[in-house]
């Protein structure tokens, strides 16, 4: 079984920063352009997978990629420390495999096997990993805001100076409960990051049709919250505003919102023909802005990789995934018995 | 090895499609990502995007071709240094398990039946009420300070329990319920909320989901409806969801069903909505000594309690045994009056109409044995057999709504269980089937009486 280093600051060499919020970007040393490169491309790679055993049949139901918004886990992950908690949305595998969760235990958790994250009872939209501190995963827009604040809740309670991140779309934005929560954390000061994950469309339907205030950083101003608007596409962009949001949510300031602009290349989920949008569109976002080619460039440019040493990090990622896929196809169903599990304690 | 390209599926229920369109022709080289054909589905047109790159191969399916069935082979991609005379060597992926109606008609005689569900295990596994020592005093109690006392305690023994909801701590609680609490543990652990059910009812199963141990209060019931997809999706489901990593472990409290005069928005009972839900404990006290036992429990309890008091019985006067430590078993319920003719199962302000109801039978000569249920879900259906097997006969009493009631519940099950020591029909009693009225009279019509319950009596023991 591969294994995967947990992808927390702890773990890394420290960036040098070099700005911050509003436009601002962390440089890269060599060794974390690599590290960025390798975790979004397992993302990207991971979810081409995961489609491909949809289209086989071996995942069923809802299953929505992340494929696109790579960046944004990626620079967000890499500002946390341990005991840190990430809360997502139904768009989760991104996010799992940015914490450190095995891909293994993700995609048999898609194949709905006993060997997944929630041996097979959760699906796609709900998984959990408690060691990993990601507590989902949920299928209910706009739910994890609420829960989100109360992870930060408990941090507060406890003394800690761990800090919650609650992802959530612009589509979940417009859920009242988003509002409820944030009036309870500016009113309470409770250390927790909203990450408003931008991609444009909330399933068909655009943020200038969905949003009277589409700029959604904006949203915790009545709260007193402050907001920043972030490039999502440029996985150091969000890494200097993560460092900077984290900063002020430790330092007890309470909560802080980043509208990070991303685009999603693939349907709202698999059977999504996405006719709301322009190819035009897409193939813009991908030739320009995609994520991971740029980190790959700078790579190139400074001659921080070769061609090769780029294909040997590929090949580590396919292999990672391919293994995930071959465990995820063989690992059995779970027990019968396990209908009756995990109900109560 | 060429790379097997199948016909994907495209949605949760696509079994075959029409291949449309080839976007990319044989000799074509394509990355991954790129559009390589198009799919019609009953439902839309679809893309389908290469997941390697390579050179297209060979198309197996031509375009326009209709009802190409999920998985067949549709087009073989090579890698890097391969030609088309590598095709017929390559890896199939595996294939899918292929759907129950396939497998028919392959191999008709292999249909296996459906494996049957395993037996769900056996729900009640409560012990019996703790005994009282000889001697232990009874203080007369209400109901409210019970709860309190059991907030309190529980608090003292434990640092992660905590108390949030709607005026809870400056105000003193809206029914007084959390009176003193503020001053003992402040502000950190009696925290007021704003008006905003919903998020503050995420706020405490996140919370709990993090390992701490919640009480909210609902000002009352009603206002949780804001909240119940928190309550459902979030607390009762995620043990299940998450494969037994994490739960909630948390209590919802408050004042539910009609109080008197407040109208239809403000007057129901929510016993029989949460008793639906796999993953939820539902608690409902009628004795003061009953309150703090079992509150005390649901406090203690690793998974998410609905506790549902009732404003009318706050202020009513009860013995609870002066204990230092007196803990009550959810799911069992508590045989109120023994009695030999007929058995009654109520809970909750139910059991103020029962307890009237056996006094005027008693006066009649009809025994009732008088059953107290208690825990909603759990229920203690064993303690209700074993009663009707003695009696024979069985009427039920609740407040909440008659169809789908928990009275429907215990008779269903009942009869499944003990038809043959039936003697009569059984009686589920509960309010009438309309929202809350708010005049006077027409409330008291609503809601169940006492001699509704003793011509149900007379009417299963063929007496009146």
């Amino acid at each position: 079984m591969a294994t995967r280093k947990s992808a927390t600051a702890a773990s890394r060499k420290k960036p040098a920063e070099k700005s911050g919020l509003n436009g601002g970007i962390t440089e890269f040393d060599k060794e974390t352009e690599l590290e960025a490169y390798r975790e979004m491309l397992l993302i990207r790679r991971f979810e081409e997978k995961a489609g491909q055993l949809y289209g086989m049949g071996f995942i069923g139901g809802f299953c929505h990629l992340y494929i696109g918004q790579e960046a944004v886990v990626v620079g967000m992950q890499m500002a946390l420390k341990d005991g840190d908690q990430v809360i997502t949305g139904y768009r989760d595998h991104g996010h799992m495999l940015a914490t450190g969760m095995e891909a293994r235990g993700v995609m048999a958790e898609l194949t709905g096997r006993q060997g997944g994250y929630s041996r097979g009872k959760g699906g796609s939209m709900h998984m959990f990993s408690k060691d990993k501190n990601f507590y989902g995963g949920h299928g209910i827009v706009g739910a994890q805001v609420s829960l989100g604040t109360g992870l930060a809740f408990a941090n507060k309670y406890r003394g800690n100076d761990n800090v919650s991140v609650a992802y959530f779309g612009d589509g979940a934005a417009n859920q009242g409960q988003v509002y409820e929560s944030f009036n309870m954390a500016a009113l309470w000061k409770l250390p927790v990051i909203y990450i408003v994950e931008n991609n444009r469309y909330a399933m068909g339907t655009s943020t200038a049709r969905s949003s009277a205030q589409s700029n959604f950083s904006l949203r915790g101003n009545s709260f007193g919250i402050p907001g920043h608007q972030v490039d999502g596409m440029d996985v150091r962009a969000v890494h200097a505003a993560a460092v900077e949001a984290v900063a002020h949510c430790r330092s007890g300031k309470g909560p802080i919102i980043l509208e990070m602009l991303t685009y999603r290349y693939r349907g709202h989920s698999m059977s999504d023909p996405a006719k709301y949008r322009s190819k035009d569109e897409v193939q813009k976002m991908r030739s320009e802005h995609d994520p991971i080619e740029q980190v790959k460039a700078r790579l190139l440019e400074l001659k921080h990789a070769s061609e090769d040493d780029l294909k040997a990090i590929d090949k580590k990622v396919r292999d990672v995934v391919a293994d995930s896929a071959d465990f995820a196809q063989n690992n059995p169903e779970p027990d019968p018995s396990e209908l009756y599990t995990d109900i109560l304690l | 090895m060429p790379i097997d390209i199948l016909m994907p599926a495209l949605s949760p229920t696509m079994e075959e499609g029409t291949l449309s369109k080839w976007l990319k022709n044989e000799g074509d080289s394509v990355a991954a990502g790129d559009v390589i054909a198009e799919i019609e589905t009953d439902k839309a047109t679809m893309e389908v995007e290469a997941v390697d790159e390579g050179k297209i191969g060979k198309i197996m399916i031509p375009a326009g071709t209709e009802n190409v069935k999920v998985n067949a082979v549709i087009a073989v991609l090579l890698e890097e240094g391969e030609s088309a005379s590598d095709i017929g060597s390559g890896k199939k992926a595996d294939p899918a398990p292929a759907p129950a109606e396939e497998a028919t008609e392959a191999k008709p005689e292999a249909a296996a039946p459906v494996p049957a569900a395993p037996k769900a295990p056996v729900e009640n596994t409560a012990a019996a009420d703790p005994s009282i020592p000889d001697g232990t005093e009874m203080v007369a109690t209400t109901v409210r300070e019970a709860l309190r006392d059991a907030m309190a305690e529980e608090m003292r023994a434990n640092e992660d329990v905590f108390l949030m909801g709607e005026e809870v701590a400056e105000y003193q609680g809206a029914y007084k319920i959390s009176q003193g609490l503020l001053q003992e543990f402040g502000a950190r652990r009696v925290v007021d909320t704003p008006i905003t059910e919903h998020g503050f009812t995420g706020i405490g199963v996140g919370a709990a989901m993090a390992g701490l141990r919640p009480i909210v209060e609902f000002m009352t019931f009603n206002f949780a409806m804001q909240a119940i997809d928190q309550i459902i999706n979030s607390a009762a489901k995620t043990l299940y969801m998450s494969g037994g990593q994490m739960g909630a472990p948390i209590v919802f409290r408050g004042a539910n069903g009609a109080a008197a005069r407040v109208g239809a928005q403000h007057s129901q009972c929510y016993a029989a909505w949460y008793s639906h839900i796999p993953g939820l404990k539902v608690v409902m006290p009628y004795t003061a000594a009953d309150a703090k036992g079992l509150l005390k429990a649901a406090i203690r309890d690793p998974n998410p309690v609905i506790f549902l008091e009732n404003e009318i019985l706050y202020g009513h006067s009860f013995d609870v045994p002066k204990m230092d430590d007196f803990v009550l078993p959810i799911g069992k319920a508590r045989i109120h009056k023994q009695g030999k003719d007929v058995t009654i199962v109520s809970f909750g302000i139910g059991m103020n109409y029962a307890v009237k109801a056996v006094e005027e039978l008693s006066g009649m000569g009809i025994d009732v044995e008088l059953i107290d249920l208690r825990t909603i879900r759990p229920m203690d259906l064993p303690t209700v057999i074993e009663s009707v097997k003695k009696t024979g006969r069985l009427v039920t009493v609740e407040e909440g709504y008659p169809q789908s009631s928990v009275g429907t519940e215990i008779a269903t099950r009942v009869q499944q269980q003990a038809f043959d020591y039936l003697d009569a029909p059984i009686i589920t009693i509960a309010g009438k089937d309309v929202p809350m009225p708010y005049a006077a009279n027409l409330e008291k019509l609503a809601l169940p009486n006492v001699a509704e319950i003793v011509d149900a009596v007379k009417a299963v023991t063929y007496t009146a």
